[in-house]
């Protein structure tokens, strides 16, 4: 599912964060958005997620579009488990099995059935990423979705990241060269205005 | 395991304590024994009088729990969701929160017949507490959920019990707790006041009357008792919901 945004202008208060933004996210392919802290990385995700509204232009698409995100906070049920959070969305579409082998493969396999709340924020930014990665979508959505891991948790959770969203269209705020680099199609660079 | 058993040692040194106090003193009317009041209560417990003030009071008390808890709930939902009712509800709220027990049971027994003083009172108590408790609770609720929500397209009744309920039932589980003592507390000192035929309050009553303390004690230990067990057997009840709805 093809994505585009057209002349996209957004300020809040006098500070102008988008002005005249367009692309096209084409389909099947993981784009990546770069650019200095407050340069409107997560302004534009959210815009493109329908989350918040931009001052002026469109996002365009051709029918309605499934989504799936990983947001800039984990957005868990915090009293629910980490699998129980994942059902939420998914539904019953994984079996406890399968549930449990998605869970090891990112290094969770002793968190499936603990609340979020007893999770460390490493943990829980994974169970967030499981859950966008778990969802039906047309597009993805993932704005720093490795925030917090350590290195070592990071590459593994990046290879499965990157097996999974194999020829689907992905659109992910980044700071890191290393996961453009691992994952991205295309880069595009958010200029400070 | 080690937590009862530091519990169980509290309990025998307190009974102790009581113990010493009462040899000390000597002087059944003013502070009977614990051997006096557990024998007392060995007598009180094959009488068919003692089950009938147990299941009179009991029944009362829970019945204006039930009641109190599922008006406290609504309204609170009512009030998180529409700020005119909030507005509307907070000086009555305030009201019922300091208003003495002996003042709404003294104005009940105007409106209500004693028998069913415990339940009206117990519905007077519990409201406020689950009330504040619970739309502490919702203002509390994290609106970005919501949005979460909405992007994954996640179906109401999933939301209903994923998201709010998930997050309301440990203010409900807090509420309902001190609620449940709250209500055995004022419910029992409203049929003292009420004097209601065959209520745990009348025995208390009578106790007084006669100067039969270790009667009183012994009534005093059953009360203890019956709050204690339904307390626990509820929190129970509420902790296999929230079990269930943690593991969806």
């Amino acid at each position: 599912m093809q994505i585009e945004a057209r002349s996209i202008s957004k300020s809040f208060g006098d500070k102008k964060v988008l002005s005249g933004f367009s692309y096209v996210f084409r389909d099947g392919t993981v784009t990546a958005v770069m650019g200095a802290s407050g340069c409107g990385k997560s302004t534009l995700i959210s815009i493109l997620m329908g989350t918040l509204q931009q001052d002026s232009g469109e996002v365009i698409h051709d029918a309605p579009i499934k989504k799936s995100a990983v947001f800039q906070e984990n957005r868990l049920c915090e009293n629910l488990t980490a699998a129980a959070n994942i059902r939420l969305v998914t539904g019953k579409r994984y079996s406890e099995k399968e549930l449990a082998e998605h869970f090891g493969a990112v290094g969770l396999q002793e968190c499936l059935n603990k609340p979020v709340r007893e999770l460390s924020g490493g943990m829980k930014r994974r169970v967030s990423l499981l859950r966008a990665l778990l969802a039906e979508y047309d597009v993805l959505f993932l704005d720093e979705p490795f925030k917090g891991l350590d290195e070592a948790t990071k590459s593994a959770v990046m290879e499965y990241t990157k097996n999974m969203t194999q020829g689907k269209t992905v659109i992910m705020v980044t700071h890191s060269k290393d996961e453009c680099a691992l994952l991205a199609d295309d880069t595009i660079t958010l200029e400070q205005l | 395991m080690k937590k009862r058993l530091f519990t169980l040692f509290s309990v025998i040194v307190w009974l102790l304590v009581w113990q010493i106090c009462a040899a000390a003193l000597n002087e059944k009317i003013l502070l009977p024994s614990p051997i006096t009041v557990a024998g007392r209560l060995a007598e009180l417990v094959p009488q068919f009088d003692f089950i009938k003030s147990i299941g009179f009071t009991l029944g009362r008390i829970l019945i204006g729990f039930f009641i109190g808890v599922t008006i406290g709930t609504a309204l609170a939902a009512l009030s998180g969701k529409v700020r005119f009712i909030r507005t509307l509800f907070a000086p009555l709220i305030s009201a019922m929160k300091s208003i003495p027990v002996a003042s709404f049971t003294i104005l009940a027994l105007i409106w209500v017949s004693s028998r069913n003083l415990s339940v009206l009172i117990s519905v007077l108590i519990a409201i406020p507490i689950v009330y504040s408790n619970m739309l502490e609770g919702i203002d509390c609720l994290d609106p970005k959920l919501k949005t979460m929500a909405e992007v994954f397209e996640i179906p109401k009744s999933k939301r209903f019990v994923g998201i709010y309920l998930s997050q309301l039932l440990p203010y409900f589980r807090s509420a309902s707790k001190l609620a449940m003592g709250l209500c055995w507390k004022s419910g029992v000192a409203a049929e003292v006041i009420g004097i209601p035929d065959g209520s745990i309050g009348e025995r208390l009553y009578m106790s007084k009357m006669y100067l039969e303390t270790e009667d009183l004690f012994a009534w005093t230990l059953v009360i203890i008792l019956l709050s204690f067990l339904c307390e626990k057997l509820f929190m129970l009840l509420v902790g296999l919901i929230v079990r269930r709805i943690e593991r969806m």
